[in-house]
């Protein structure tokens, strides 16, 4: 198909005249302010969430159009300049961590929501809207966007859609990738192609299906068209306080074995409940080992069924308060405790590691307690916040970084957490993504073959790892290098067929 | 590409004897993959024998069309080639199902409706609707074949969470994994459902369960045109009973819509009559589903020219009186879908001339496109899928083709199967 930038680019430039080229370009197309070549402001672009990987970009570019978004990578591609996407910079795992040698491509001024279609249940929107207005814009028709992570005031739909970012109903309601039916795409060669659309099922591979979650190192996409979800009738939610987690873990699976699909069930633990308690008053049940947040939603009918037993399978299992909250204010005040947790834990730590792992949920008891003996051994603390109906754990790995020697013991314990995940065939990342913190994890969770077999995908979108390179995989493949017959033979292939002759 | 001579067959044939369970020719009754006749039939055991298989195929440059129960084999184009069908019926052991965890995991071979009976057991369902009565999970996963319940839960795609394939070298691959939430590297499985056998071998699948609901009420209410469809219709999504389906049907003796309510006895009854306050006095309550089900509005027992031809017409909700109105007046027409999520299938009667049906085709193409959509043509006689491109345009085919490249570089894997010729 396209052929290599690098055998057509005329003479080999160096990495600043490549990246000149590229800016001559974005200026051309963008205002003044799109461009930033000075060194100060381009350092205010050098991280995302994950604070501790920092690099500073060659150049930032901030497109106001899809069409000026795709002709600068279309300038990358010609100029075998790497490239990152970036949102809101909220991510957690560096994944819109920049290249020393590229292009930063920025989407904060794409925020405009396009459409919003109320008879197709859908809306249309830039890649840099953020997430919550896409529901405040739906809400007065009676729907909303379903997924809502809880950087939701702050991150992009780009970002969620890279991310195939979740949120505390992601239980009920599944992932962006169930919401997002159509995106436009710039493909790393500058290609300006449709994905999916308004319709479902569009003819040919779901390209769009491969291309959320895979944290830009396909392509960048522009337009995104989501499903909008239509407001429940009755919306309960419940504060739950327990003694202990393995308490809460017990009525947890009481629940979903009563056949019950709650909006969301979410834990917090002593710890967690004791910073959220310094940071925002949430003025949880007193002396709680552990406290659910349950939310019932859909039809009044069914709710309200749902709800009785729901307060009965709790106190079955020990829990010694409950409260109920109907109206919008009150639950707010529930989900502020949880929503803030992350942040909260600043109050009680100095520094701390936000950790993403999934095990299934029967596994909770078994792996909270494995999570409380390394900490016990390690003398480093963990709080644990976690979205306890889908298993997704968030550990939060307290240290002090002024104290010598706690950063890699508070690394290790996360790291230890990890490995426990995998043992109990869960999964490295349930949220947050792999980035560039969790690359080299993979391999754990996938044999050679498996990532092997990920990578022809992106041989497939971008052979010249120009599209957010370094991130995802820990080895990159050689994309020249296609096993085929006519080509030369896969060694594993020669071994396989000598045994059958 | 292919390499049909019967010397290298007789050398096939010896080559994978030597590594498979079951190695013959096709049943003198079959008709291959829609009239085309593979040279020989593998049917492997397991994973292993499907990797080594693939490897000998590799090697010998044969192309490969796997097989599930065979039940849609007549699906999309017919294959340029099939040297080798292989036949996955024997991977039919359902692996594991975690009730506590709502997943299970199953080959690929087992029909759907034995994973439904062993979730079954743990009060549970894979939220699938079986469309073709003894299909595979395999052959369900490949052609993204979806029902009535998708209005509420979505299709394979979201349900899947782990898949494991073959690759065309025999390598094997797996990606997702057990957990319902995982964002650990790409969604090979996404890429794998509706791939139709093009990229590789589907032989084992994880998905995510839903519990059995207790009680199940379905609302009906007959209309005398598009414009009262799309009421019912448009009632029935913007409600807030949560709708479990939204099917339409139409044919000679009209059309009807019918929503289905899911959950607790006491919810479902409530919403039973809400919905019903919605839908008009002549609204009607069953427990029992409508007539069709989840079937297809063809005739599935027909076969070669006897088939109706199929087609699955998709378009954004605000565009289903237009569609209606474009395939209301055709002859003979018999018509069902899930219309609350812009899918509706149709069956030409086979006596069809294919030169109407490629003119019928071509001008739904014009009015689903309009709407965001597009027209598949699902299965019909060969004359017709001679006269029309069942597929239709695609964009970003480029990417498909260089997708594909990748997965199959030497297009033996289903090859013509697909979108484009892939
Ligand atoms: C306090 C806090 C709470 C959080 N809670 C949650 C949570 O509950 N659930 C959850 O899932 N996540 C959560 N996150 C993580 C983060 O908010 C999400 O991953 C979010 O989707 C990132 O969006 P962003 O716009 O900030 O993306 P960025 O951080 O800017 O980028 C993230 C990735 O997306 C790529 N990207 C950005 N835009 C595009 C585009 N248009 N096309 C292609 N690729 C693109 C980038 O290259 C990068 O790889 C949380 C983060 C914080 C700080």
């Amino acid at each position: 198909m396209s052929s290599s930038p690098a055998t057509t680019a005329p003479a080999p430039e160096s990495v600043d005249q490549r990246i000149a080229a590229v800016a001559d370009v974005a200026r051309r197309l963008l205002p003044e302010e799109g461009v930033i070549t000075d060194r100060a402001r381009l350092r205010t672009y050098e991280c995302d969430g994950l604070a501790h990987y920092r690099v500073t970009p060659a150049l930032v570019v901030v497109p106001e159009t899809a069409e000026q978004l795709a002709e600068v990578v279309r300038a990358c591609a010609d100029h075998a300049v790497p490239y990152v996407a970036r949102g809101s910079g909220t991510g957690l795992s560096g994944g819109a961590l920049p290249h020393a040698e590229g292009v930063l491509v920025v989407t904060s001024r794409m925020r405009e929501i396009r459409e919003v279609r109320r008879e197709d249940q859908r809306a249309v929107v830039e890649p840099g809207v953020i997430n919550l207005d896409v529901t405040r814009a739906a809400t007065p028709h009676g729907y909303y966007y379903a997924p809502d992570p809880s950087s939701q005031q702050i991150c992009s739909i780009g970002g969620n859609v890279a991310e195939n970012s979740g949120g505390a109903h992601c239980l009920k309601y599944g992932f962006t990738a169930n919401h997002v039916l159509g995106a436009d795409f710039v493909a790393p060669d500058g290609e300006h192609v449709p994905l999916g659309g308004m319709a479902p099922d569009a003819p040919g591979y779901d390209l769009l299906g491969a291309v959320i979650g895979s944290e830009g190192t396909l392509g960048i996409v522009t337009t995104v068209t989501v499903r909008l979800t239509r407001l429940p009738e009755e919306v309960r939610t419940l504060l739950v306080g327990f003694a202990s987690t393995d308490q809460a873990g017990a009525a947890t699976s009481a629940i979903i074995a009563a056949g019950i699909v709650p909006a969301a069930i979410e834990m917090m633990d002593a710890l967690a409940i004791e910073a959220a308690e310094a940071a925002v008053r949430c003025n949880y049940p007193d002396g709680a080992g552990a406290v659910l947040v349950i939310e019932l939603d859909g039809s009044v009918h069914d709710v309200e069924a749902e709800f009785s037993d729901v307060e009965r399978l709790c106190r079955e299992h020990g829990s010694f308060e409950q409260r109920l909250a109907t109206d919008p204010a009150d639950r707010a005040l529930i989900w502020k405790g949880r929503k803030s947790a992350f942040a909260a834990v600043g109050r009680i730590s100095p520094d701390y590691i936000v950790q993403d792992g999934v095990i299934p949920r029967t596994a909770l008891p078994e792996v909270l307690s494995r999570i409380a003996a390394l900490s016990e051994e390690s003398g480093v603390r963990v709080a644990n916040v976690f979205h306890a109906g889908d298993g997704n754990l968030h550990p939060l790995v307290l240290f002090d970084d002024a104290v010598e020697g706690a950063g890699d013991a508070a690394e290790k314990v996360s790291g230890a957490i990890l490995d426990l995940c995998i043992e109990h065939g869960g999964s490295i990342t349930g949220e947050h993504g792999v980035g560039m913190d969790k690359a080299k994890y993979m391999p754990r969770m996938y044999s050679d073959d498996d990532l092997d077999t990920m990578q022809l995908v992106r041989c497939a979108f971008d052979p010249h790892h120009l599209s957010n390179p370094g991130k995802l995989f820990p080895t990159p493949r050689l994309c020249g290098e296609v096993p085929g017959r006519k080509k030369a033979p896969h060694p594993l292939q020669a071994a396989g067929l000598a045994e059958v002759f | 590409m292919a390499a049909s001579t019967t010397t290298d067959l007789d050398g096939a044939r010896e080559a994978l004897t030597s590594v498979c369970g079951r190695v013959g020719e096709l049943e003198e009754a079959s008709d291959g993959v829609d009239g085309v006749r593979p040279g020989l039939v593998a049917g492997p055991n397991d994973v292993d024998q499907v990797a080594a298989v693939m490897r000998v195929c590799s090697e010998r440059g044969l192309s490969v069309v796997p097989r599930g129960r065979g039940t849609k084999l007549t699906w999309g184009t017919p294959p340029a080639s099939a040297d080798v069908l292989l036949d996955l019926s024997a991977l039919d052991r359902v692996l594991d199902h975690q009730a506590g965890d709502l997943i299970l995991a199953t080959q690929a071979g087992v029909r759907l409706a034995d994973v439904q009976s062993v979730a079954a057991e743990g009060g549970q369902r894979l939220t699938l609707d079986e469309t073709v009565p003894g299909g595979s999970v395999g052959g369900m996963l490949a052609t993204n074949a979806s029902g009535p319940r998708r209005q509420a839960v979505g299709t394979a795609r979201d349900l899947l969470i782990g898949i494991t394939v073959v690759r065309h070298d025999g390598v094997v691959a797996k990606a997702g994994g057990r957990v319902v939430k995982n964002v650990a590297g790409y969604d090979l499985g996404k890429l794998l459902v509706g791939s139709f056998g093009t990229l590789g071998v589907i032989v084992d699948a994880t998905f995510r369960l839903h519990p059995v609901p207790a009680a199940t009420r379905w609302v009906s209410a007959a209309f005398d045109g598009p414009a009262r469809a799309h009421e019912l219709v448009q009632a029935a999504v913007h409600s807030q009973v949560v709708p479990a389906a939204v099917e339409l049907e139409q044919d000679e003796q009209g059309g009807r819509v019918h929503v289905l309510l899911e959950g607790r006895p006491d919810g479902v009854a409530g919403r039973t009559e809400a919905l019903r306050a919605l839908l008009g006095p002549d609204a009607t309550d069953a427990e029992e589903p409508p007539a069709g089900g989840a079937a297809y509005p063809w005739d599935l027992a027909a076969t070669g020219d006897e088939r109706d031809t199929a087609l699955k017409t998709t378009f954004a909700l605000s565009g289903l009186p237009d569609v209606l109105g474009a395939l209301g007046d055709l002859d003979g027409l018999r018509l069902r879908g899930s219309a609350g999520v812009g899918v509706l299938y149709a069956a030409l009667p086979h006596r069809t001339a294919p030169a109407d049906v490629a003119a019928t085709v071509e001008r739904l193409r014009g009015v689903c496109g309009r709407h965001g959509g597009s027209v598949v043509v699902v299965d019909a006689p060969a004359a017709v899928k001679d006269a029309v491109d069942p597929w239709g345009p695609v964009p970003a085919l480029a990417l498909m083709r260089r997708v594909k490249e990748q997965f199959d570089p030497d297009h033996r894997l289903s090859p013509g199967r697909f979108v484009g010729g892939i």
